[in-house]
C-alpha cells in the first residue's frame, strides 16, 4: 500500500520507528492530490508550500529527539468553514471568495500544536447549507466510489478527500448531519460529537445551536485519535464545555458483550431505501453477533424532527448571515456603470449577487419564521418539538447504551438528481437531523456496500458518550473491516481491501 | 401555507435580499411547499412543552474582565472592500 492509503495511527507508527519521514508522506499525499484532484475536485484551496515547511520542521524536531504526538506530521485537510490565519477560507461562497482570516479557528489552532501538516481548504456545500456539495459557488466534488454520484454533504469535500487518499483524515463541521452524511456516502468514518465538547470558536456559524466540529478518518481508532486532539474546553467559545477530556482510545474496543444496542423501528420505515436497509440490519446483526443486546424500540417523534430542523436551522443561519454585508469584509457588489448607489442598496444588491440559491432560500425560510406575526407558530413551535425530540432520546438512554440506524436513507445519489427539489433533497439528513436538536454525539462507520456504493451505520450515544460510541464502532470495525476498502480512480487496478469488502458484503467472510 | 408574492417581497425586504422576478416566483413556491411540510408540527398539542432554546444547561458564563490584545487595525481592515483613513467606509447616507 502506498502511504497515502494508511491511516494516521499506521503512520505515527511507520514515523516513530524511523522507517519514514514526515515529508515523505506529505510528498505522498501531494503527489495523489496531483494525480487525482481533476477526478475527485475536494480543494477550494492547496497549502503545499506551508505543508511541506510543517512537515520539514516536525522532522527536524524529531531529529532533536522532540517527542512528537499521534498527529505530528500527519497530513490533515480542513473544510473551508474553519477559519485559518493567513489562508484563504470561503465557506464555497462567492460573499467569501477573498477572504483571508486574521486568525484561525481553535480546532485548527489545537491540530497545528498537534503538529498537523495542512494540507488545504476543502470543497463544500455553500455555508454548509446542503447534502450534495452541488451548491458550492466553485465546483462539485465527486464522490470517488463512482465519479457520477455526489460525495454527500456539506462535507463532502473533506469526506472525499481522505476516501480518495488526498488527505490522511479532515475535519468537517455537522449541523444536521453534515459530517455523518458524507462519511456514509464516501466509505469512512465521520463523527459528531456532543455540542459543546469541541470549541466552535472561528467556525464560520451557519446555526450556532447546531453547528458542531468533527473528525473524518478512515477508520475508528484516527477518529479517537483526532478527537482527543480537538476536544476541550476553549474560554474564546462560551458554549464549549469545561471538564477534562479522556483519552479516546482507551475506549476501543474488541469486546462488546452486554451492550444494549437500541434500533428505533422509526428510522427503518417508509424512505429508506431496501439496499441500505438489507445491509443495515445486517450490520445490527453482526453487533448482536459481538455479544450485545439488540431490542426493537421507539422514537415516537422521529417524523417531526426534519421540519423542526427546517424551522431552526434557517431561522439561526438568517440572523448568523445579517453578518455579510459587504462593509467589513467579503464580497461588495459594484454600483450599475456610471452610477451610485444608496447604503441599503447597497446591501441588497450584495447579499443577492454573494449568496447563491440555497444560502438565500434558508435566509428567506429563516427570516419568515422569526418574522412577527409567525415566530410563534413556526419557530417557537419548532423549539417545543426540539424538547421532545430530546425527551424521546432521554428515554431511549434510560434503557439503550447506544441506539442505532442508517445515516442516510440512500445510497449517493447522482448529480441533479435532487437538486431541484429542496423537499427531497432536505430527506438525505432525516436520520441524522435529530441527533444535532438533542446536542448528543453521534458516528457514521461504514456498514457495506449497495451496488458498489458505501453505506454507513449511524450510532448515537447520550451526550459525551464519544467514549462509547467508539468502543461499539472499534468492534464492529475489527469484525467487519468494510473501512479497509479503497475506491478505485481512473486508471488504477482493484484493491484487494475493495475486493475482499465487496465479498463480505455478500453475507462470506 | 401558501405565501403570497407580496409576502416574498416583504421577506426579501427584511432579509435584505434584492430578489429577481424569477427567484420571487420559484421561492414562492418553494417556501410555501416547505412551509406546508412544516405544518405537520401543529399536529401536536404542545401547550405545556417548554421550548428548547439550547440544549447545554450553561448559564451566565463569562470570564475574568481583563483587557487582552485585539486584533491588528491594518489586519482586519485588509478584508475590507473598501477602507480609508482606517476606517471601513460606505456609500454615503447623508
Amino acid at each position: 500500500m502506498e502511504l497515502f492509503q494508511l491511516t494516521a495511527h499506521e503512520l505515527a507508527e511507520m514515523l516513530k520507528k524511523n522507517e519514514i519521514s514526515a515529508e515523505e508522506i506529505t510528498r505522498s499525499v501531494f503527489e495523489r492530490i496531483h494525480a487525482v484532484e481533476d477526478q475527485v475536485r475536494a480543494y477550494v484551496t492547496v497549502t503545499e508550500e506551508a505543508a511541506y515547511q510543517k512537515a520539514r520542521g516536525i522532522d527536524g524536531e524529531k531529529r532533536e529527539g522532540k517527542g512528537a504526538g499521534p498527529l505530528a506530521g500527519i497530513p490533515a485537510g480542513l473544510k473551508d468553514n474553519f477559519c485559518t490565519r493567513g489562508v484563504r477560507t470561503t465557506c464555497s461562497s462567492r460573499m467569501l471568495e477573498n477572504f483571508v482570516p486574521p486568525y484561525s479557528a481553535t480546532v485548527v489552532e489545537k491540530l497545528a500544536a498537534a503538529g498537523a501538516v495542512f494540507t488545504g481548504k476543502l470543497n463544500m456545500d455553500e455555508f454548509a447549507m446542503g447534502s450534495s456539495t452541488e451548491t458550492s459557488a466553485f465546483f462539485q466534488t465527486r464522490n470517488p466510489w463512482n465519479l457520477d454520484c455526489v460525495p454527500g454533504g456539506s462535507s463532502g469535500g473533506a469526506a472525499a478527500a481522505v476516501a480518495a487518499g488526498e488527505a490522511v483524515y479532515a475535519l468537517g463541521s455537522d449541523t444536521g448531519g453534515s459530517i455523518r452524511q458524507p462519511a456514509s456516502f464516501c466509505g469512512i468514518v465521520g463523527l459528531k460529537p456532543t455540542y459543546g465538547l469541541v470549541s466552535r470558536f472561528g467556525l464560520v456559524a451557519f446555526a450556532s445551536s447546531l453547528d458542531q466540529i468533527g473528525p473524518l478518518t478512515k477508520d475508528v481508532r484516527d477518529c479517537a485519535l483526532v478527537l482527543n486532539a480537538i476536544a476541550g474546553h476553549d474560554p474564546l467559545d462560551s458554549t464549549s464545555v469545561p471538564g477534562p477530556v479522556p483519552d479516546y482510545t482507551s475506549y476501543l474496543a474488541s469486546d462488546i458483550k452486554g451492550v444494549k444496542v437500541g434500533v428505533p423501528r422509526e428510522f427503518f420505515g417508509e424512505g429508506l431505501d431496501p439496499g441500505v436497509k438489507e445491509v443495515v440490519q445486517a450490520a445490527v446483526n453482526q453487533l448482536a453477533q459481538l455479544g450485545a443486546v439488540v431490542e426493537e424500540c421507539s422514537f415516537p417523534h422521529a417524523e417531526y424532527a426534519l421540519p423542526c430542523y427546517y424551522i431552526i436551522a434557517p431561522a439561526e443561519a438568517s440572523s448568523n448571515l445579517a453578518r455579510y454585508d459587504g462593509v467589513r469584509y467579503g464580497f461588495r457588489a459594484t454600483p450599475e456603470k456610471g452610477g451610485n448607489y444608496d447604503l441599503l442598496e447597497m446591501y441588497m444588491r450584495t447579499r443577492s449577487e454573494g449568496f447563491g440559491p440555497e444560502v438565500k432560500r434558508r435566509i428567506m425560510l429563516g427570516t419568515y419564521a422569526l418574522s412577527s406575526g409567525y415566530y410563534d407558530a413556526y419557530y417557537l413551535k419548532a423549539l417545543k418539538l426540539r424538547t421532545l425530540i430530546k425527551q424521546d432520546f432521554n428515554r431511549l438512554f434510560d434503557q439503550f447504551d447506544v441506539v442505532v440506524s442508517p445515516t442516510s436513507p440512500t445510497p449517493p445519489f447522482r448529480f441533479g438528481e435532487k437538486a431541484g427539489n429542496p423537499l427531497v433533497m432536505y430527506l438525505s439528513d432525516v436520520y441524522t437531523i435529530p441527533v444535532n436538536l438533542a446536542g448528543i454525539p453521534a458516528l457514521s462507520l461504514p456498514c457495506g456496500f449497495v451496488e458498489g456504493l458505501p453505506v454507513g451505520l449511524q450510532i448515537m450515544a447520550p451526550a459525551f458518550g464519544e467514549g462509547t460510541l467508539l468502543k461499539v464502532a472499534h468492534a464492529f470495525e475489527q469484525s467487519k473491516p468494510y473501512h479497509l476498502a479503497r475506491p478505485r480512480l481512473k486508471g488504477e487496478a482493484a484493491e484487494k481491501g475493495l475486493a475482499h469488502a465487496r465479498e463480505m458484503s455478500r453475507g462470506g467472510k | 401555507m401558501k405565501l403570497s408574492r407580496e409576502e416574498v417581497e416583504h421577506v426579501a425586504l427584511l432579509a435584505r435580499l434584492d430578489l429577481k422576478e424569477e427567484e420571487k416566483e420559484r421561492f414562492r413556491a418553494q417556501l410555501s411547499s416547505i412551509l406546508e411540510y412544516a405544518e405537520m408540527l401543529n399536529r401536536l398539542d404542545t401547550n405545556n412543552v417548554d421550548p428548547t432554546y439550547h440544549v447545554l444547561p450553561l448559564q451566565n458564563v463569562s470570564r475574568p474582565d481583563k483587557a487582552r490584545e485585539s486584533l491588528l487595525r491594518e489586519e482586519v481592515l485588509r478584508n475590507a472592500p473598501e477602507r480609508v483613513a482606517g476606517y471601513f467606509k460606505v456609500p454615503r447616507i447623508l
